[in-house]
């Protein structure tokens, strides 16, 4: 009896051990000594949430169906031009819904006699992502997306978008960014960045679609939209839109104008292999330098050789910021001067280098909370917490007496256990998340109470000390299980259901549920084991 | 030391006492939800994470004065803002929150508004890391509202499913009925607090029918045991001795995490406020409907079904393996 106590205390300060060392190194190597405090250390593995240490906390939406219309309006693009080297006649290719179908494209104007070598060509090129339907007797064709293909091209913008914006906020310097995929399907991303205060720089670093395209000019500039309409006879075609911007130098860098472009881009986005700053050689200002890739290089060329003599608009983000005339032919070089900021080239740059976003973003939540703030929160918490264990366990020595150090003892322990835990597992510490720890003294307190209340009866009805204690934890061990496991349900829908602060508190809460079986049964027992064979014959336990 | 040393108690000739107390809450909060419900639509005033909108938490470095606040907020364009002082008159924080924003694209527009212009209207300093926002899209409000009362049904509904494994029917619909009332009167006195409801709130609403649960299954586990160890008592007797038998540790757990709770309500600030609230009338009443509650209805349903004539059988639960 006696070896297998001692064996037992073993257990328990290897346990007790075990996770001190979890609650300051985690799974690292341990450091000592050196330039922090050890208490710094205890608080470097346990990763204090954004309610407590500040920071930035974003929810966006991606808008997928802007890269399927990209997609299509390049699948536009390629039609037109088979249909014109096979020489087949047609009306109009053209989306009739581009906002919010814009997977579905339509062919009109074809002749009944070429409908079926229209269809067979299509249907050679296209079918693996489009259905193609129609050829009936209105002389149109319906190409449309694919369901399944566009599902996986809203799941690929959703991923490169998450690589775009890690790269981006890399420059922020941030430790342990969160940027990942959130929600069921929803095309959502979640961005928590600790630390960071200034929100609005943290969105024009991520948000700046900065698309950068090049269109063609089909008129303007003209002074506001109703102007730009009238230029074309007060209906827009489909194919051409209207772009606000400031694209001529000679106005002044800030008159807003109104252009026509067409709609389809010449060279954008991913076309655009690298933009650097640069200057103006003659008039010292600042200038955007690109490179485009081969493919797009061909193609630039092929526009501009074309087209010498008409107008093309640079435009950034939605707006026109250069309009030039082409003089030459272009390959894959050139310079683009406008009224850019610094921080819009230095922007173009990086985005361009890392990719520019496939989509642009909406921001469905948005919270931030600022430093000072977040430590008034930790230092109220931890008063409360403080307070709270002082008041359990000065009530537990009072009432319980010599068994009050040993439900202190326990408690102890289950503090320490549940520090270790979270730093081994490297979990989040959330306002709530404190409030759990405070419930769990709580709670677990319950289990000493019960064990307690139970050995008393049975110290009351006469048995001896060693049968009392067994009884005792013998008739409270069903109550305790049954009651953790009801808890530790209601946490673990918590877990699922919660968002950070909340999951926060029910992972703790959870946690000091587990540490409470162990050392509400097992430690206990033993301390009570310990103390029982110390009795002297006829003493009591002190309880 | 001992407080209950040999109670004897009868708790079930209470029961119209019991019940009229519950009825009183029940009913003075299901008004109160009602006429909530009637001025702003919703049974309890809604924070910031389910109804949408806009936050804006700031700490100034003097005194705040609202009326100049307001006047800087109007001047830039805001008109419908509630702006009050936070964490108590005394202190240099205030909350100022905008309505809900339909149109998801022009969701962050408020925030910058306002911080724009209290920096350059109002002259009182304060620095970024003073500030906290919330902005809430619409969509997100509603996701997170429908989450919240899935994960509060699916927890009871687990619940339910364990006390039937573990006891018999009817003692988990006994507690859950129980956990049912805690939760309504818990939430009745947010709605008669006007308190709003935030998703830290329903965690501690989740946390105390788990810790409403614990209290019922403690009795209910004495009974368990009484009812085995002696076939000739009545039922009524049975319950009330395992009520007085397990009402040392009842009390004693309730008010040491009441404590505990209560620590957390005076010390823990302003954000753990409504959570704590919700602890403190929680765990109160989640230990009264155990006894008040979950144990009548037990002989209730004994003494129904023997009287429309099906057979006398206690409600003695299956035998345990433990």
């Amino acid at each position: 009896m006696k070896k297998n106590l001692r064996q037992k205390i073993v257990i328990i300060i290897g346990v007790l051990l075990v996770f001190l060392y979890g609650a300051f190194f985690g799974f690292d190597t341990p450091r000592f000594g050196g330039d922090q405090p050890m208490i710094n250390q205890l608080t470097q593995h346990i990763h204090l949430g954004l309610d407590l240490q500040g920071g930035v906390h974003l929810i966006l939406k991606v808008q997928v169906k802007e890269a399927v219309g990209t997609e299509t309006d390049n699948t536009v693009a390629r039609i037109e031009q088979d249909l014109k080297t096979a020489k087949l006649t047609f009306s109009q290719v053209y989306k009739p819904d581009p906002t919010n179908n814009p997977q579905s494209i339509r062919i009109e104007g074809i002749t009944s006699t070429q409908s079926s070598a229209v269809s067979s060509l299509l249907d050679s090129k296209y079918s693996n992502e489009y259905d193609i339907s129609g050829g009936g007797n209105d002389n149109s064709l319906a190409v449309t997306m694919k369901p399944n293909i566009e599902k996986a091209l809203d799941d690929k913008t959703v991923q490169n978008t998450i690589e775009v914006i890690r790269d981006r906020v890399d420059t922020l310097g941030v430790s342990e960014p969160v940027i990942q995929q959130y929600g069921l399907g929803d095309n959502q991303i979640l961005v928590e960045l600790p630390g960071i205060s200034d929100l609005d720089r943290v969105k024009t670093l991520i948000q700046s679609t900065a698309r950068l395209e090049i269109h063609a000019v089909v008129g303007g500039p003209y002074p506001d939209e109703q102007a730009a309409l009238a230029s074309v006879g007060g209906n827009l075609p489909t194919d051409e839109e209207l772009v606000h911007g400031s694209g001529s130098m000679a106005t002044g860098s800030d008159v807003d104008s109104v252009y026509v472009l067409q709609r389809v881009a010449i060279v954008a986005g991913t076309d655009f292999r690298s933009a650097d700053p640069g200057t103006d050689s003659n008039t010292g200002q600042r200038t955007v330098h690109f490179t485009l890739t081969n493919e797009a290089g061909d193609k630039f060329y092929e526009y501009t050789s074309a087209n010498v003599g008409h107008s093309m608009a640079v435009v950034l983000g939605g707006r026109v910021k250069e309009v030039a005339n082409i003089e030459s032919a272009i390959r894959d070089s050139g310079e683009i001067r406008g009224s850019f900021s610094q921080d819009e080239v230095a922007i173009l740059s990086k985005m361009l280098s890392t990719g520019a976003l496939p989509a642009t973003l909406n921001y469905l939540e948005d919270r931030t909370v600022g430093a000072s703030l977040g430590s008034d929160s930790i230092k109220q918490g931890v008063t409360a917490a403080v307070v709270g264990v002082l008041l359990v366990m000065v009530f537990m020595l009072i009432y319980y007496r010599g068994s009050g150090i040993n439900a202190d003892l326990a408690l102890f322990l289950n503090l320490v256990i549940l520090l270790g835990f979270m730093g081994f597992s490297g979990a989040t510490l959330t306002l709530p998340g404190i409030a759990g720890v405070i419930l769990t003294i709580g709670m677990g307190v319950d289990s000493n109470v019960l064990i307690f209340e139970r050995i008393r009866e049975e110290v009351r009805a006469g048995k001896a000390p060693s049968a009392a204690v067994d009884q005792g934890f013998a008739h409270a061990w069903t109550t305790i299980v049954d009651t953790h496991v009801t808890t530790i349900v209601s946490a673990l829908i918590l877990i699922i259901v919660g968002n950070g602060p909340v999951r926060g508190f029910a992972v703790t809460l959870t946690f000091g549920l587990l540490a409470n079986l162990f050392t509400a049964v097992y430690v206990s027992r033993v301390i009570f084991d310990t103390h029982v064979n110390n009795l002297k014959p006829g003493e009591l336990v002190s309880i | 030391m001992e407080f209950f040393r040999s109670v004897s108690v009868d708790w079930l000739g209470k029961k119209w006492y019991f019940l009229a107390f519950s009825l009183i809450f029940s009913v003075s909060g299901i008004i109160s939800m009602a006429m909530h419900w009637k001025t702003i639509g919703s049974p309890v005033p809604l924070g910031v994470d389910f109804r949408g909108g806009t936050e804006v938490q700031v700490k100034f470095s003097q005194p705040p004065d609202i009326s100049k606040i307001r006047a800087a907020v109007e001047a830039a364009g805001i008109h419908d803002a509630k702006i009050q002082n936070y964490n108590g008159s005394a202190s240099d924080e205030v909350l100022i929150s905008l309505p809900e924003q339909r149109n998801e694209s022009a969701l962050d527009t408020g925030r910058q508004v306002v911080v724009t212009a209290l920096r350059e209207h109002y002259g009182n300093p304060f620095a970024d890391s003073d500030v906290k926002v919330d902005v809430v899209g619409p969509t997100v409000g509603r996701q997170l509202e429908v989450k919240a009362i899935e994960a509060t049904l699916l927890s009871l509904a687990g619940m339910l499913v364990y006390l039937w494994f573990r006891f018999q029917l009817i003692y988990g619909v006994a507690a859950v009925v129980a956990c049912f009332h805690d939760t309504l009167i818990t939430l009745g006195f947010f709605s008669l607090t006007s308190q709003e409801i935030s998703l830290t709130v329903i965690a501690a609403i989740l946390t105390l029918v788990g810790y409403s649960m614990n209290d019922t299954i403690v009795v209910f586990d004495r009974i368990r045991e009484n009812l085995r160890m002696s076939r000739r008592e009545s039922l009524p007797d049975v319950v009330n001795r395992s009520i007085n038998q397990t009402l040392s540790r009842t009390v004693l757990t309730s008010g040491l995490t009441f404590l505990t709770v209560l620590s957390l309500f005076v010390f823990g600030g302003p954000v753990l406020r409504g959570f704590s609230f919700a602890l403190v009338v929680g765990i109160l009443i989640g230990t009264y409907s155990s006894i008040a509650i979950a144990a009548p209805m037990l002989v209730a349903w004994q003494q129904w079904r023997a009287g429309s004539g099906g057979a006398a059988v206690l409600p003695a639960a299956k035998r345990s393996k433990v």
